[in-house]
């Protein structure tokens, strides 16, 4: 074996990585228990939880444009070090948005709700499993999990027509209720984009592990698809 | 830089080749159990400046140098025996050079000078030095053989095994890789990271790239002077100085 020292520093970042993103997925659960309690406590702990997730972002940051300058990666080390750039900007997106909903939760924490919350939960949850899976997928370099990981996407966007369905229902028969429906499709539109943000993730696990860029949901024919 | 204890400074040291100022005004700090790496183009007097540390320049006609080297805050030109300064200041070389003796009798060259004449103690010696020097495996069935017949990254490591026997502190490194394949590079420059645990290395590299792979600190020389020294990943990653900038980007030198 050679290059030990690079090695390590391969291996630091990768338990940055994991866990700045288990980080994330906790930032899930967090902030929708915390709606779903009206917990004003545990939605502040979510913005907490958001600076130490910033900080891993930087501190991994900086071990990338470290691994570049003075090791000079190339092949897999190169693809490994470039997709955690790219990697932790989505982690960080996730983690934002829990805030952004821990933000809300806290706005809304004294009114009672204009209906039982179920179908935000459930997509909460569908969320925080592909946050689960492609950070596993991440560490095992499965391809085939990365893309499993966008099968569960259909569902997050199924519930999310629902409840905006749903929603747009409640607010024409009481006006009353506009404010916090927009709140509520608000949410459903936060844990709509971490899906989101799961899939770029798997997309950069699967160019990690085959050099080939991967797209999920690429609808377009062939002929119009930019090389690359 | 606060990480660890000073092992080697330099106030105000100086060079000169006749009227040829090679080393200019060096304050330097090197920390001890680190890498420091110097880097520059050739001629800038990094490698002048690395023998004044071990005063490979006395025996120099027309040598003159003025300012002090201090190792363990002891100055290395007046309080120091000759001898006793290089028993705690190795050093390897560009090209690898073995005695033309056998491999255990380069191992064992270093301690018999200093005295030590016991067969149990020498054999201990020996396999000790080649085992820090990741060349045990590969050489102890054939300890009597001429030191010849290694390849030259075994050569290499035979050296570095020699500079151990004596147990020095310090550990001076001249280009050291210049003249292997990549592979024994790389083997050498993992060997540096376990030996800087129990050693301070200094290492003089006309490879950058190297330099970012396993130094702890970097000096950039440029005309004699020090431009920039520090952290190794400051220096390539927010090097201060436009001179050093333009050195590792290729830009010149």
């Amino acid at each position: 074996m050679t290059r030990d020292l690079f090695d390590k520093e391969l291996e630091s970042l990768h338990n940055n990585m994991v866990k700045m993103a288990s980080l994330a997925e906790e930032s899930i659960e967090k902030t929708i228990t915390a709606l779903k309690k009206h917990d004003v406590e545990l939605a502040s702990e979510v913005f907490r939880d958001d600076d130490l997730i910033d900080d891993l972002e930087k501190i991994i940051e900086k071990q990338c444009l470290n691994i570049i300058a003075r090791q000079q990666p190339i092949a897999k080390d190169l693809r490994t070090t470039s997709a955690a750039l790219k990697i932790i900007t989505d982690i960080e997106r996730i983690a934002d948005q829990s805030s952004d909903i821990a933000e809300i939760t806290i706005k809304m924490a004294s009114e009672k709700y204009i209906k039982p919350l179920v179908d935000i939960p459930k997509m909460a949850e569908c969320a925080r499993a592909m946050v689960n899976k492609v950070i596993d997928a991440y560490v095992r370099q499965d391809v085939e999990l990365a893309k499993a990981v966008a099968a569960c996407d259909d569902e997050v966007d199924d519930l999310f027509y629902k409840i905006i369905l749903e929603l747009t229902g409640i607010m024409k028969n009481n006006p009353d209720t506009v404010e916090q429906a927009i709140d509520l499709i608000l949410i459903a539109k936060h844990l709509e984009r971490m899906a989101d943000h799961a899939i770029n993730i798997g997309e950069w696990v699967i160019y990690n592990v085959t050099g080939k860029h991967y797209k999920f949901n690429d609808n377009r024919h062939e002929d119009d698809k930019v090389e690359n | 830089m606060h990480e660890s204890q000073v092992k080697i400074y330099t106030e105000d040291l100086n060079l000169f080749y006749g009227d040829n100022h090679a080393i200019k005004n060096i304050d330097i700090q090197v920390q001890e159990n680190k890498v420091t790496a110097l880097i520059g183009p050739s001629g800038c007097g990094k490698s002048t400046f690395l023998k004044t540390l071990n005063r490979m320049n006395d025996l120099i006609p027309y040598v003159k140098i003025t300012g002090e080297v201090y190792l363990d805050n002891l100055n290395s030109y007046n309080d120091y025996d000759i001898v006793e300064l290089r028993k705690r200041i190795g050093m390897v070389f560009q090209k690898p050079n073995p005695f033309p003796m056998s491999i255990y009798d380069n191992i064992a060259y270093g301690p018999r000078t200093h005295g030590i004449k016991d067969k149990a103690v020498l054999d201990e010696i020996v396999e000790k030095s080649l085992q820090s020097a990741a060349l045990w495996v590969e050489v102890k069935d054939r300890l009597k053989q001429n030191a010849f017949g290694l390849s030259g990254g075994q050569q290499q490591r035979l050296c570095i095994a020699r500079v151990l026997a004596v147990e020095p502190e310090v550990v001076l490194m001249d280009e050291p890789t210049s003249a292997l394949d990549p592979l024994a590079t790389l083997k050498i420059e993992d060997l540096v990271q376990v030996l800087k645990n129990n050693y301070t290395i200094i290492i003089v590299t006309h490879n950058m790239q190297q330099a970012g792979r396993i130094s702890d600190h970097t000096a950039f020389f440029l005309n004699g002077e020090i431009v920039e020294y520090g952290a190794t990943e400051e220096i390539f990653t927010v090097p201060r100085d436009k001179r050093t900038e333009d050195y590792i980007t290729g830009r010149f030198g």
